[in-house]
C-alpha cells in the first residue's frame, strides 16, 4: 500500500489488495503467527469495524476500504499523508559508507536461525535515511556516523596493515575492535567518540531491524490485529509471573 | 466531517442572525456547541485549523515501518509521525509565544477540527468533593464557586455521552459514577497484574481500573440518549444515531492517532456530528479569531477573526460570545480585545485575565522488571492505554502534615509487549554492559516486554508568579500579539516531584526491577517543565467574588454577561485529575445556564 511511494530496497512487507472482504476473527490466543501476519497484513490495507451489539460476541470482524491516501492533507511536514507516508529528503551517504555501515550492522545483529541479519533488512538503508533527514540532531548523527565510519577504517589500517578496510577484516579482527568502542562508560580515552559512534549505530539499527516485519515476528510481537473482545492474559502468562 | 461532501474546509457565508459564536472545536467547543444546538440554540463556531475527519485520515494500522524515520517524533510531528496532530506540538508553524526570563513555558497546541481531543491520552478522572474545596481543606490556593455536587450530574452525563470506562472503587475523594453511566473496564494486562500484586499486598498502593474515554462495548444509544435528553426528541434523535455509529474498540492501533471506528472520544466525531445534524450549527474552519467586539454599553457584539485563506479580516456577529480556545488562547483572546471600555482588555478590570495558570506536576522512573522477560508471546496491545492506574492514597497522611507537599497525585504506568517501535531498543546498554551481536540479538529478546514506567500527574497550587500576558514585542503571523508566560514552582510541586521519583523506584526495586532513570534529590531537576504535562488551565478562573475572579460558576464574565469562557481557562484549581473530563462537565453546566437564561431572554 505504501511502499509504492517509499524509496529505497527495504524489504517489503506483505501487501494485499482485498477490499470490503469479510474474514472470521481469529482468538488472539489460538492464532498462529502465520495467520496473525495474514491479518496484519489485511488490517494494514483496510480498517476494520468490528461490530456487535451488547452482550452478544462479535464473531467476525467487517472489513470496509481503506483509504489509500488523504488528499485533504496539505503534504508538509507539519500535515503529512499519514496514509500513505513518504520520505521527503533525498540519501546522502555514498554507496561505499553503505557498504561499510552493512558490514558493521551485521556485526552488530547478524543473521541466526531465527531472523535475517540487520542489513538483509535495509538497516543501513534506514540508516542513511536518518543521517539525511534535515533536523539538526539527525544532521549532527551524520558527522558522528560519517566520521566513525572513517574511524573503523583507519583503526583497521593501524591495527591489520595499512590499507585495509574494517570491512574486509575477518569477524575475529571486526570485533577486536567493536569490543573496544562497544561501551560508553568502558572506551579508554581517546576512544570516546567512536565509542559513542558504535552506540548510535547499534540504536539504529536495533530500530530498524525491530521494527520491520520480520524483526517484530522474531520478537513474537502478536498485537495490531483487531480482536472482537480483550481476554485477560492467557495461563502460561499468568504463571509466568506467578499470578496463577 | 459530517455534511461536507466536497471533503474540503466549510466555506459558508456566515448569516448575522446567530444566536452564539463559539470560539474553538475542541473538548470545551465541540461540548458547548452540542449541548447548545440540541438545545435549540443556533451556533456559529469558529476554529483556527483546518477542517479534520478522522474516519479517513486515521492513519489505523500502519506501521513504524511504514512512516520517515520509523514514525520517530520530529520537530514538527513531536510525539511522532503517526500523532493526530496537524500544524501543531510544541510549535505552531507561524504562531510564536515566548517566556519570561527564568521562565521555560512549554505550550503544546493544535491548530485542526477537534484541537488536541483527537490526540490527548483519553484519561478522563472525575475530580473530587476536596478538589472543588481546596482552600477550606487546608488553606492554599482558591475554593470553586460550586462544590463537586453542583457538577456531578454533569460528569454523568459527559461520560454517559463520550463513554468512559472504568469501575466505582469507592476510594477518598475518587467519587464513584451513577449506575448504568461507566463502561466495564478492560481485563489488566499481564505487567500491570504483577505491579497490582506488588502494590497492594507490599506497599498498600491501591491499583485499580483506570478510566479513561474509549468504548469497551458499543453504546446503548436509545437508553443513553433518552437519559440525558429526556424532554428533547430531536436532541434524543441526533445523540442516539451518532452513537450509532460509534463501533466498540478492536483492542488494536494506538489511540494517539486518532480512531477511524469512533471507538475513542473526539471531537470531531462524538460532539459535531450530532451537533451538525440538530441543523442549528455552522463551522467556519481556517478562522483564527483575533478579538471579541463590543457595543457602546459595554456588551459583546460579535469577533474578528482572520480568514486564513485570504488573510482578510472578518467580522460576525451573535447575542452571546462563547471562548473555548483552550485555557491561554482564551486569555490571549480576551487582552486582545482592548477598547476605549476595556482599555486593558475584556473583562480584565480587575487585571485577573492571564493569572493563576497552572499545570500538572510530572515526574517520571523507567524501570526493567526481570519478572517480565522472557514472557510467554501473547497480544498485549488492549486498548492502547492504560487499563490500571493508582489514584492517590495518602489524604490522611496529609491532612496529618506528614507530607512535605499538599495535594495529590495520581500514578500512570505503562510498558510490556507493545508493538516495538523507533528507540525500542535504546538505552539498554547498562543491562547489557554494551552487548553487539548474537549476543545483543538474544539481549533484545530477553528484554523485549520487560520495561515499565512510572509516571506522576499531581496537583499544582496556583500562585501569583504563575501567568501569561501579552508580550509588547510579537505577533504572530495573523498579525495578533502573542503571550508570553512566567512561571515558578512552589516547594509543594517541587517536593510532590521528588516524592514521585522515591515512590517509583520503591515499586519497581519491591518488584526485583532495575531503576533505569536518575532519581533526583532535587525536585527541581525531578519536575517536568511548566507546560510540559498539557494540562494548562486558568487564567481567566471563576470564583463568588467579581473582584477576586473574570467569570460566575457558570464561566459567565462578570464585567460582559453576554460573554463566556468555557474552557479550561476558568479552573481555580488543578487536581491531579486530568482535566478535560472537568472541562466538558463545566462547559456543559455553563451550556445548561446559557440556555436558561435565552429562555429567560436575558441577552
Ligand atoms: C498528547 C496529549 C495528551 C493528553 N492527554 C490527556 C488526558 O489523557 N486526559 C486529559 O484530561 N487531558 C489530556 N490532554 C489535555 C487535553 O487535550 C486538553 O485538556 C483539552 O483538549 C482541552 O480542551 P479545549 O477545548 O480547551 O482545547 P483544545 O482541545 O486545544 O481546542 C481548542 C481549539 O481552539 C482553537 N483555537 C485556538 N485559538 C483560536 C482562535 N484564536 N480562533 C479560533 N480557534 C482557536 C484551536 O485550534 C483548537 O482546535 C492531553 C493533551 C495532549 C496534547
Ligand atoms: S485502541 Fe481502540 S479506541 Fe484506541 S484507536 Fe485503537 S480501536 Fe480506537
Amino acid at each position: 500500500m505504501t511502499d509504492e511511494s517509499r524509496s529505497g530496497d527495504r524489504t517489503k512487507h506483505p501487501h494485499v489488495s482485498e477490499r470490503g472482504l469479510k474474514l472470521p476473527v481469529l482468538g488472539a490466543v489460538s492464532m498462529d503467527r502465520r495467520q496473525a501476519l495474514k491479518v496484519i497484513a489485511i488490517a494494514a490495507a483496510t480498517p476494520a469495524l468490528v461490530s456487535c451489539k451488547p452482550g452478544e460476541e462479535a464473531s467476525e470482524v467487517v472489513m470496509t476500504p481503506a483509504p489509500v491516501s488523504n488528499p485533504r492533507a496539505r503534504g508538509d511536514a507539519w500535515d503529512p499523508d499519514l496514509i500513505a507516508p513518504t520520505v521527503p529528503w533525498e540519501r546522502s551517504l555514498t554507496s561505499d559508507e553503505l557498504q561499510s555501515l552493512a558490514v558493521l550492522c551485521d556485526v552488530i545483529i547478524p543473521a541466526d536461525e531465527r531472523s535475517q541479519s540487520a542489513s538483509q533488512l535495509g538497516a543501513h538503508d534506514f540508516i542513511d535515511e536518518w543521517v539525511s533527514a534535515p533536523y539538526e540532531a539527525n544532521q549532527s548523527d551524520k558527522v558522528l556516523v560519517r566520521g566513525g565510519l572513517v574511524w573503523l577504517d583507519s583503526e583497521a589500517s593501524e591495527r591489520f596493515g595499512e590499507g585495509t578496510r574494517f570491512r574486509e577484516l575477518t569477524p575475529d579482527q571486526q570485533i577486536s575492535i567493536c569490543d573496544d568502542i562497544c561501551y560508553v562508560p568502558n572506551a579508554d580515552s581517546g576512544r570516546e567518540a567512536a565509542a559513542r559512534f558504535f552506540d548510535k549505530v547499534r540504536d539504529l539499527t536495533s530500530t530498524a531491524f525491530w521494527t520491520t516485519p520480520e524483526g517484530m515476528e522474531d520478537l513474537q510481537y502478536l498485537g495490531n490485529v483487531p480482536l472482537p473482545r480483550w481476554d485477560p492474559p492467557p495461563p502460561e502468562v499468568l504463571q509466568h509471573i506467578g499470578l496463577e | 466531517m459530517v455534511g461536507q461532501p466536497d471533503g474540503g474546509q466549510v466555506t459558508l457565508k456566515a448569516q448575522d442572525d446567530y444566536d452564539a459564536i463559539i470560539v474553538g472545536s475542541g473538548a470545551a467547543g465541540g461540548m458547548s456547541a452540542y449541548v447548545l444546538a440540541c438545545s435549540g440554540v443556533k451556533v456559529l463556531m469558529l476554529e483556527a485549523g483546518r477542517d479534520y475527519d478522522p474516519v479517513s485520515e486515521t492513519p489505523m494500522f500502519q506501521l513504524p515501518f511504514d512512516a520517515p524515520l520509523r514514525a520517530a517524533g520530529t520537530a514538527e510531528k513531536p510525539f511522532g509521525f503517526y500523532d493526530a496532530t496537524v500544524d501543531g506540538g510544541w510549535r505552531v508553524p507561524g504562531e510564536p509565544y515566548s517566556s519570561a526570563e527564568g521562565t521555560d513555558f512549554l505550550w503544546w497546541r493544535a491548530r485542526m477540527l477537534g484541537g488536541r481531543t483527537n490526540h490527548w491520552g483519553r484519561i478522563s478522572l472525575r475530580m473530587g468533593e476536596y478538589d472543588y474545596k481546596p482552600r477550606s481543606r487546608d488553606g492554599l490556593g482558591l475554593d470553586w464557586p460550586m462544590s463537586y455536587e453542583d457538577v456531578a450530574p454533569y460528569y454523568d452525563k459527559t461520560e454517559a455521552l463520550i463513554g468512559v470506562y472504568g469501575s466505582n472503587e469507592g476510594l477518598e475523594n475518587t467519587p464513584n459514577s451513577s449506575p448504568g453511566v461507566l463502561l466495564p473496564p478492560p481485563a489488566p494486562r499481564a505487567e500491570e497484574l504483577l505491579t497490582q500484586r506488588i502494590c497492594r499486598e507490599r506497599l498498600n498502593i491501591p491499583v485499580v481500573p483506570a478510566h479513561l474515554a474509549i468504548l469497551t462495548q458499543p453504546l446503548e444509544a436509545d437508553r443513553i440518549a433518552r437519559m440525558l435528553w429526556p424532554n428533547n426528541e430531536m436532541a434524543r434523535r441526533v445523540t442516539a444515531e451518532s452513537m450509532r455509529t460509534r463501533a466498540a474498540c478492536y483492542y488494536a492501533t494506538p489511540c494517539g492517532r486518532g480512531c477511524s471506528i469512533k471507538a475513542n472520544f473526539q471531537s470531531p466525531t462524538v460532539l459535531l456530528p450530532p451537533a451538525l445534524a440538530t441543523g442549528n450549527l455552522d463551522i467556519i474552519t481556517n478562522a483564527m479569531v483575533r478579538e471579541v467586539t463590543v457595543d457602546a454599553n459595554g456588551r459583546a457584539t460579535g469577533v474578528h477573526y482572520i480568514d486564513k485563506t485570504t488573510r482578510l479580516e472578518e467580522h460576525v456577529r451573535a447575542r452571546v460570545v462563547i471562548l473555548t480556545a483552550s485555557a491561554c488562547e482564551s486569555a490571549r483572546i480576551l487582552l486582545n480585545s482592548k477598547s476605549s471600555l476595556f482599555p486593558d482588555g475584556l473583562s480584565n478590570g480587575n487585571g485577573l485575565v492571564g493569572k493563576y495558570v497552572m499545570d500538572t506536576v510530572g515526574a517520571g522512573v523507567q524501570g526493567q522488571i526481570p519478572a517480565l522477560e522472557n514472557m510467554p508471546p501473547h497480544n498485549a496491545d488492549g486498548a492502547s492505554a492504560m487499563h490500571l492506574y493508582m489514584p492517590w492514597w495518602l489524604y490522611q497522611d496529609q491532612a496529618r502534615d506528614q507530607l512535605d507537599f499538599a495535594r495529590g497525585y495520581h500514578i500512570e504506568f505503562g510498558g510490556g509487549r507493545k508493538m516495538p517501535g523507533f528507540g525500542s531498543f535504546g538505552g539498554i546498554e547498562p543491562l547489557t554492559a554494551g552487548s553487539y551481536g548474537q549476543r545483543f540479538k538474544e539481549d533484545c529478546r530477553r528484554y523485549y516486554g520487560s520495561f515499565l514506567g512510572f509516571d506522576g500527574r499531581g496537583e499544582m497550587i496556583p500562585n501569583d508568579n504563575c501567568y501569561c500576558e501579552i508580550d509588547p514585542e510579537q505577533v504572530d503571523e495573523w498579525g495578533i500579539p502573542t503571550l508570553r508566560f512566567h512561571w515558578t514552582w512552589s516547594d509543594h510541586e517541587l517536593n510532590q516531584a521528588r516524592h514521585m521519583q522515591r515512590t517509583f523506584e520503591e515499586i519497581i526495586e519491591t518488584m526485583g526491577g532495575h531503576v533505569l532513570s536518575t532519581i533526583h534529590e532535587d525536585g527541581a531537576k525531578a519536575i517536568a517543565r511548566p507546560g510540559e504535562i498539557i494540562h494548562e488551565v486558568g487564567g481567566v478562573i471563576m470564583g463568588n467574588d467579581p473582584s477576586r475572579s473574570v467569570l460566575n460558576e457558570f464561566c459567565q464574565s462578570w464585567e460582559v454577561d453576554n460573554l463566556f469562557v468555557a474552557d479550561g481557562g476558568c479552573f481555580v484549581s488543578n487536581a491531579d485529575k486530568n482535566p478535560t473530563l472537568s472541562i466538558m462537565a463545566i462547559a456543559w453546566r455553563a451550556s445548561d445556564y446559557i440556555v436558561g437564561q435565552m429562555n429567560e431572554r436575558n441577552f
